[in-house]
């Protein structure tokens, strides 16, 4: 699977989005990331192999969680559904 | 090929017939044209920036931009859920945009991922043939359906573009009633 590394300085937590290359909402979620300089990994979901794709679709819902992108997910433990700023900031301590 | 200019100008002019404004925020209505435009060259039809598509239209139906979910979600929140259309008033900033819960089905949503469809494939696969197939045909007219849409006409061919949603006219398919001979 191709899970491209932002780095930051900001490193607490392992984060992790499942997002598709056009979607907006996601777009920002990275960018929300990188503008508070916290490290992250992505996968653009829709340039995926079909069996990552299951994959990916597993591992979201192992988590309980809706198949919605972007996903975020926090130090595989808590599931973020939506570009949803309150959120992040305070699941990543922003 | 299409340009970002004809995705546009198609997204305007359905804002228009429908009473919505298109996202006020040029970068972010830049961001979702390009995301309808990629997806209508890798798809063969402008699915929804926003959600995984299958490739497969029989799925995809429900997602192509605009949407089967638009209208409720401007009604209810405001904003489709990319975001792209959006109601008046927050167009004109009156009400902030809001994350949009979505409103399509988890069981349309599991088509795009592999094992589920070809499950569902494999179903319909060994279902019992009981149906045969008859065409509905005065003279040299048929029925045609416009797959995007449902728009159906009744004459010799499709039309070059449909009158309701302006899908081309690949879109259209041939309407054939299955008549059950079983008892
Ligand atoms: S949510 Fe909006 S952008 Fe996405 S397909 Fe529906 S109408 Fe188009």
């Amino acid at each position: 699977m191709n899970i491209s590394k932002v780095a930051g300085t900001n490193n607490k937590h392992k984060v992790l989005v499942y997002a598709l290359s056009t979607c907006v909402w996601c777009k920002m979620t990275k960018q929300y990331l990188k503008d508070n300089n916290v490290e992250y990994e992505y996968v653009d979901v829709d340039l995926c192999s079909e069996e990552e794709k299951n994959q990916i679709r597993k591992h979201i819902q192992d988590k309980g969680a809706p198949l919605g992108y972007p996903t975020t997910i926090i130090d595989d433990q808590k599931v973020i559904t939506g570009f949803r700023k309150d959120l992040l900031k305070e699941a990543l301590e922003l | 090929m299409t340009t970002i200019e004809e995705v546009k100008r198609r997204a305007e002019a359905d804002a228009k017939t429908f009473g919505y404004y298109l996202n006020p925020d040029p970068n972010f209505l830049q961001g979702l044209l390009e995301g309808l435009k990629r997806n209508e060259e890798r798809y063969g039809y402008p699915s929804c920036p926003c959600r995984l598509a299958s490739g497969n239209l029989d799925y995809d139906r429900d997602i192509i931009c605009p949407c089967d979910y638009r209208d409720p979600d401007v009604a209810q929140f405001g904003a489709c859920y990319c975001g792209l259309y959006v109601r008046k008033d927050v167009y004109e900033h009156k009400t902030e945009l809001a994350p949009v819960p979505e409103r399509r089905p988890a069981e349309k949503q599991m088509r795009s991922y592999q094992s589920v469809s070809t499950e569902v494939e494999a179903k319909a696969a060994t279902a019992p043939e009981r149906e045969e197939l008859v065409q509905i045909t005065v003279g040299k007219k048929k029925l045609w359906y416009c797959k995007q849409c449902g728009y159906v006409v009744f004459r010799e061919d499709p039309p070059y573009i449909c009158p309701v949603c302006k899908a081309k006219r690949e879109l259209f398919a041939e309407i054939k009633t299955k008549v059950d001979f079983f008892g």
